[in-house]
């Protein structure tokens, strides 16, 4: 844990900053980027960095640092707004309980929980527009609520119906990604065709404190940087990969390493919302304007289980949970709209109830989804026709009953 | 090598729950179970095996196959790795190189192929290339099939790929018994060995003879590479290796209960190389063979027992060699997957054809 509260930065209350370390390009960010970023309405995109010469050479120097001033990122938000930061963050909860509960009882072959990631998930989702495409690994589900995909649908992977049952293109939401760290580099080569299309949007692409070690992760490192992508990289470091600890997969701290490729890394606290939020929204603002990735490291905690098959009585302790629970994103929000007076009672009691309906909706209609037809998984091998696919399609066929089909 | 009473002693311990009123004496365990003593074994016999990979320690493996062996070895040979497979099978090789003998778990079957390239540019050809200078003996243990219910990725039955690749040696166990000696034979071989792992079968039990360590051992009772048959029968042949063996015995109980058939039943434990003499024996007696795999058929283990079978038996065969596989399609998602492996049904109606012809 050393380290990780030393650095966190919080942005409520109101006024702290955020550290962005970066090597390669030391004397580039001489400039006057803390000046440019001052402003506290309407910050320009990309405040803080110059726009990357991918032609100009390996970087080298100092180690650099430039302030972000994380308050003006989110400095526009409205009471509404605020608030509807915290509603998302209940609502994906209770979401991700419900599925907890629908896995016990055999409706779900099994379940990753978000618990204790709301915040990262709800800040950087939230900070996300229309031109803009996320690539997720498995646990984003307060992503995907972030981007418009039907929770249900969500549910439904889980539930072994199919394999990804939403439109990507439709949402700028990719399929979820189970083989750790692949999805990396997806997001990174269509960060590149963004790029050529001038499209005015990012990418982000979501991952873990265990996938950061996989080869994949490291590539799509060096490639984003070399050619100056738009894509932001955010690794939810929620200290564990399963049983492995956060320190069995770096010696250093995650956000560092973009240093090394590169291009800036920043930390942020991965509980905190409106951190998430700001920083987010810096890190594609800078990644729109040209300036090239950005890696975020949001500092979080898996507070569940790996998922429900996972026991993690096994390898960490209920101190460290606890520990945890105290500075729980949904506490936290809670907190900072009470201080300021956004939590009024009927407003609460309402978000309660939307919740409970929320969650009542959503389990009727995932035990409500049918098994696929039979067939259909001869469907979408490929685009092609393929005849020995074909053939077995209509032998199989034969062999149903007449009620299956 | 441990002996085999105090392995005992723990085996009735371990599986404390079955033993009550029973006498003292052998007991069940399971296929997991099984692994996780051959591997201590191996540990006990020989220093240098070191085991390696994704929540193998603190853990004991998502499946608790490597369960107690940090605590009994130490860290420095049971190995909670960083999450690459690349890297597992890539340093595996240098450990191999400087006289370790490790051995790899990959976590689930659909995660081997980062680890592709260390699999069969690196560590299948360093013998050859080195003219015999380099030995790898590496061990790459991999859960592999379906019927667990899993979301993608933890059903896929990769073995044909390996098994394409020349300088591998490919085994998949179907038993306890035979858990537990295979995987102390595979460890023990100068080769690297793909040692595939029916996952759902994890938890079959079976009484195992704890003194049971190997090939090269009095007590072993078949070699890593020979194939075996594990129920007499006349009138048809049926081939299966891993998870589909216990499928292809309950096929023949209910064919010989129904039908009044007799089945025979060949386990091919090795799948590269191919122990074929146990399959041609039996087929120059029956005349009609099946096979039986999760994998799909294009290019498959069973087409290389159908051509081979076909070359040498040709003149025995009453019919066709017929196959029973996962359908030439992505593993389907968990509630089409009983539709997708092979069951008692499919296997009978592939009986039913070759009593056709
Ligand atoms: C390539 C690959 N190897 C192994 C696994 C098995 N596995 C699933 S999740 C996981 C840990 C991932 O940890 P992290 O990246 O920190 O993400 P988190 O689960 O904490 O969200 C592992 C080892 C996998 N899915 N993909
Ligand atoms: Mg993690």
């Amino acid at each position: 844990m050393r380290g990780v509260t030393e650095l966190m930065q919080l942005l409520t209350p109101d006024g702290h900053r955020i550290t962005v370390a970066s090597r390669a390009r030391a004397t580039e960010l001489d400039g006057s980027p803390t000046a440019a970023c001052d402003s506290r309405s309407d910050p320009p995109p990309g405040a803080g960095l110059p726009a990357a010469d991918p032609d100009s050479g390996p970087g080298g120097g100092e180690p650099a640092t430039v302030d972000i001033d994380l308050p003006a990122y989110v400095a526009d938000l409205t009471d509404d707004e605020l608030f509807d930061l915290y509603r998302d963050m209940v609502l994906v909860r209770r979401m991700d309980e419900e599925a907890t509960s629908l896995q016990r009882q055999g409706e779900l072959g099994l379940w990753a929980s978000l618990r204790g990631q709301e915040a990262a998930q709800v800040g950087s989702g939230r900070a996300l527009g229309p031109d803009d495409m996320a690539f997720p690994s498995y646990r984003e589900h307060g992503v995907a609520w972030c981007r418009g995909v039907d929770p249900a649908a969500v549910l439904a992977i889980f539930r072994g119906v199919n394999l990804g049952g939403w439109d990507p293109a439709g949402h700028g939401f990719a399929l979820y990604s189970i083989v750790v760290g692949a999805q990396t580099l997806h997001a990174t080569g269509y960060a590149m065709g963004m790029a050529q299309d001038r499209s005015p949007g990012a990418a982000i692409v979501y991952f873990g404190d265990g996938a950061s070690s996989e080869g994949d992760a490291n590539e799509a490192f060096g490639w984003a940087s070399v050619f100056a992508v738009p894509l932001v990289f955010f690794c939810q470091n929620n200290q564990w990969a399963i049983s492995e600890p956060a320190r069995r997969q770096s010696r250093t701290a995650i956000f560092h390493r973009a240093a090394g490729f590169g291009f800036p890394g920043v930390r942020v606290d991965g509980n905190d919302v409106l951190a998430c939020l700001a920083v987010t929204r810096w890190a594609l603002a800078t990644a729109r304007a040209g300036r090239g990735p950005v890696l975020v490291e949001a500092v979080t905690y898996r507070m569940g289980a790996h998922t429900t098959a996972d026991d993690p009585t096994r390898y960490r302790s209920s101190a460290e949970l606890e520990a945890w629970h105290q500075r729980d994103p949904l506490d936290r929000m809670r907190t900072y709209l009470a201080a300021r007076g956004l939590l009024a009672q009927e407003r609460d009691r309402r978000l309660a109830l939307e919740a409970d309906t929320f969650a009542h909706e959503l389990r009727a209609r995932c035990t409500a989804m049918p098994d696929p037809d039979p067939t259909s998984l001869f469907d979408h091998v490929q685009v092609t026709e393929n005849g020995l696919v074909a053939a077995q399609r209509s032998a199989f066929a034969a062999t149903l009953d007449p009620g299956e089909t | 090598m441990t002996s085999g009473a105090v392995i005992a002693g723990e085996q009735a311990a371990d599986v404390g729950g079955e033993q009550t009123g029973e006498p003292a004496g052998p007991v069940p365990i399971t296929l997991a179970k099984a692994l996780n003593l051959g591997l201590r074994s191996a540990m006990a016999a020989d220093p240098k095996v070191i085991v390696m990979g994704e929540d193998v320690g603190t853990l004991g493996g998502v499946f608790r196959v490597t369960d107690g062996l940090l605590k009994e070895f130490g860290e420095a040979r049971v190995i909670d790795t960083p999450l690459a497979e690349s890297a597992i099978v890539g340093t595996a090789i240098g450990l191999a190189m400087r006289g370790y003998r490790p051995v790899c778990e990959i976590q689930f079957d659909g995660f081997v192929y980062p680890a592709f390239d260390q699999i069969v540019s690196q560590l299948a050809k360093l013998h050859y290339r080195s003219a015999g200078r380099i030995r790898l003996p590496v061990t790459i243990r991999i859960p592999f099939g379906g019927g667990i219910g899993a979301v993608e990725h933890h059903s896929e039955s990769p073995e044909a790929y390996f098994c394409h690749t020349a300088g591998l040696k490919v085994v998949a166990c179907s038993n306890p018994a035979d858990a537990h000696q295979m995987i102390q034979q595979a460890i023990r071989s100068d080769d690297p060995v793909i040692f595939l792992e029916p996952k759902r079968r994890y938890w079959e039990k079976a009484v195992v003879d704890p003194g049971s360590p190997g090939e090269s051992s009095p007590n072993a009772t078949s070699g890593l590479h020979s194939s075996t048959v594990v129920r007499a029968g006349t009138d048809a042949t049926l081939v299966g290796y891993g998870p589909t063996v216990r499928t292809c015995l309950d096929a023949a109980e209910v064919s010989a209960a129904d039908d009044g058939r007799s089945l025979e039943v060949v386990d091919l434990r090795s799948l590269s190389p191919l122990d074929l003499e146990p399959v041609l024996a039996s087929v120059r007696r029956t005349g009609r063979l099946v096979v039986v795999h999760e994998a799909p058929s294009n290019v498959s283990v069973s087409a290389e027992v159908a051509a081979r079978v076909t070359e040498q038996a040709f003149y025995s065969l009453e019919a066709p060699v017929l196959r029973v596989t996962g359908f030439d399609t992505p593993y389907p998602p968990a509630r089409l997957e009983d539709h997708y492996l092979p069951d008692v049904d499919r296997i009978l109606d592939a009986v039913d054809r070759s009593f056709g012809y």
